[in-house]
């Protein structure tokens, strides 16, 4: 972490889905936390914990009901000015998880990686989108000549430098990546992490990591949350996390992480969270140690 | 490994396809042993062949897929030979059977799961009517669902990921194979309930001594499950040994990048090791080793000559040139050297 500066603030936020005529499904359920600026934040839960629409909820896909999101100084939820949102359509970008869904088929490179400054028209020339869609490309270890290229002559690995590539040309502060290596093969996820942190480096970005892979989160972030069921159970900075995890549901999580090493393997004990026995009693998010907060019920 | 009796012997295969008039080497020339009662896992990145391997134990190629050469010998029966459906009927689900990858695209939404689960159980077992269904009850208690009365007239839709692997486990558990091909069995699910299903399947292996082959690109869940493990890469075994000799004494270049890549041998801050380049072309000619050009430190020979297998224990065999007495001494990377023995 290098700074203390936020950059991300997220309070009591809530966000919830109709289904069906009566019934109201709360899928974020009074989530706070902060994001620094310059940092990797991990945001590690099961599917359906809601991890993934706080991300929707960040870049305006997911309505919030309830609770504010502040983006450098300014309120982005709820009803905001055109320009406001032109400015956040810049500055936050995402990175999907499965690169062989995520890119349009009938789009060229050089359509994908620009449309983004094709909506804001953020450039005065020709001859600068191109410029700009080259240099993305070479960020990413592309070649500038792929732009001509169609997604299906890439492989999974090039086609999330193509996604990720679209994401900086907007030169944002703040990415989004939701699962981007799950959908990897294991010799090329190592090749996109390496390149998502160095080109945290290079420019300065600070990410949101979505993920439910914990040694990833464990190996790129800086400070870790668990998300259980809507709620955010524990956070803390990422080794303080995996040395000394406090909830039980982060317990069950770390104890059920695969590691690559039979004798250890064949020694493990996992940890079944049972959440129904504590369930109904108060909840409090308290801070147990600098910068280590958990949900504990008394 | 409890015993050394072999139930499959796999011989020089070479599985081919044809793609648009070109003709692509799925698997080059694999030979493996499959001993009664172990766990092997078969470890691979996509499209390294390590699900057409297995599938051809069943006769389940795709339609433009074949045979070339070699030979799947299973109880004096040479199934590379097989011809007719008739043929594979008694030995697909009866003898070996599979448990699919996807458990939301590998049931049918339309029937119920007892009746999908009784389908196999009348099939193979002959049972019928309520005989039928007692036993189907028992499987999928067996499994761990819990109420499977209540649970036998539900359909998919009502079942969450985990318990519809269990249900996908159960059909093919129903059929009283001796093999039980695992085909990434947890790819798809969580953790936590992926350390569940992995539990049940170790169970099930015991109690109806099952011989399992799993087929998976994770390491974490080789370590798991396996009692050996084979590294499949380019349509090649390259690398075959138990499962404490692959992880603590690899000796492939691509087996130690493959665990050298993994991030939980990653320092923070530090980028990881990262294989270059992809994987080859299929549709050429391989000559050599198939990673050599991937592989910064190749000798020439790996660019001119497959090499053999190189046998380090009786139990552990290599096919890299490095482990030729004339080669140079090649030190495998540091991290791996830190990873083991439960240390990590």
């Amino acid at each position: 972490m290098k700074s203390k500066e936020v950059l991300l603030d997220i309070r009591n936020l809530e966000v919830q889905f109709q289904m069906g005529r009566k019934n109201i499904f709360t899928a974020v359920d009074d989530v706070s936390f902060q994001i620094y600026k310059g940092e990797t934040f991990g945001l590690v839960g099961e599917s359906g914990s809601g991890k993934t629409t706080i991300g929707r909820a960040i870049i305006r896909i997911n309505e919030v009901s309830h609770g504010e999101i502040i983006f450098d100084g300014k309120k982005i939820s709820g009803k905001i000015s055109r320009d406001l949102d032109k400015e956040v359509t810049k500055n936050i970008q995402m990175i999907f998880q499965d690169p062989m869904a995520s890119l349009n088929e009938r789009a060229k490179v050089d359509y994908i990686v620009s449309e983004g400054l094709y909506n804001l028209k953020n450039y005065t020339s020709e001859e600068e989108r191109k410029e700009k869609v080259a240099n993305a490309l070479l960020d990413v270890g592309l070649l500038p000549e792929f732009a001509s290229r169609f997604p299906h002559e890439f492989s999974g690995g090039q086609r999330q430098r193509i996604g990720i590539a679209r994401a900086l040309i907007m030169e944002p502060k703040f990415i989004i990546a939701d699962e981007p290596i799950s959908a990897l093969d294991v010799s090329i996820r190592a090749q996109v992490l390496n390149l998502l942190l160095e080109l945290q480096k290079k420019k300065n970005f600070t990410y949101l990591f979505i993920a439910h892979d914990l040694s990833i989160v464990r190996y790129i972030a800086d400070r870790v949350a668990v998300i259980h069921k809507g709620k955010i159970v524990e956070l803390a900075e990422t080794e303080q996390l995996f040395t000394n995890p406090i909830h039980p549901y982060t317990k069950s999580l770390l104890s059920a992480i695969p590691y690559p090493d039979p004798i250890k393997e064949k020694n493990k004990k996992i940890l079944v969270y049972k959440p129904n026995l504590i369930e109904k009693s108060e909840e409090n998010w308290v801070e147990i140690e600098q910068g280590h907060f958990v949900l504990i019920n008394e | 490994m409890n015993n050394n009796k072999k139930i499959l012997s796999v011989e020089d295969l070479v599985i081919k396809f044809r793609l648009r008039g070109n003709i692509l080497t799925a698997i080059r020339g694999v030979n493996l042993d499959i001993f009664e009662g172990e766990s092997l896992a078969i470890v691979g990145e996509s499209g390294s062949g390590k699900s057409v391997f297995t599938k051809s134990f069943m006769g389940l190629l795709d339609k433009n897929g074949w045979i070339d050469s070699g030979n799947i010998i299973y109880k004096n029966n040479n199934l590379a030979k097989f011809s007719t459906e008739d043929q594979w009927l008694k030995i697909r689900g009866k003898e070996i059977a599979m448990v699919f990858q996807d458990p939301m695209t590998a049931l049918n939404p339309l029937k119920t799961i007892g009746k999908q689960v009784k389908e196999s159980v009348e099939l193979h077992q002959g049972l019928k009517g309520k005989d039928a269904k007692d036993q189907v009850i028992r499987i999928l208690e067996d499994v761990g669902i819990s109420h499977p009365e209540k649970r036998y007239n539900q359909y998919a839709h009502e079942f969450s990921g985990g318990m519809r692997q269990r249900v996908v486990i159960a059909i093919a558990i129903a059929c009283r194979p001796n093999i039980l091909i695992c085909d990434e069995p947890t790819t798809a699910l969580d953790v936590t309930i992926q350390a569940q299903i992995l539990k049940l399947l170790k169970d099930l292996k015991r109690k109806y001594s099952l011989t399992t082959i799993y087929i998976t690109h994770d390491l974490g869940v080789v370590a798991n499950v396996a009692d050996r493990i084979a590294v499949m890469y380019a349509g090649d075994i390259i690398e075959v040994g138990l499962s404490e000799e692959v992880f603590y004494n690899p000796q492939h270049p691509y087996t130690w990048a493959l665990l050298s890549s993994l991030p939980q041998l990653g320092t923070k801050g530090e980028p990881l090791y990262s294989i270059k380049g992809t994987p080859p072309n299929l549709f050429n000619k391989i000559k050599g080793d198939a990673f050599a050009p991937r592989n910064p430190k190749a000798l020439e020979i790996d660019f001119i000559e497959k090499p053999p297998y190189f046998e380090i224990t009786p139990t552990h065999k290599v096919k890299t040139w490095l482990l030729d007495p004339r080669a140079p001494k090649v030190e495998p990377p540091k991290s791996i050297k830190n990873m083991g023995r439960g240390k990590l």
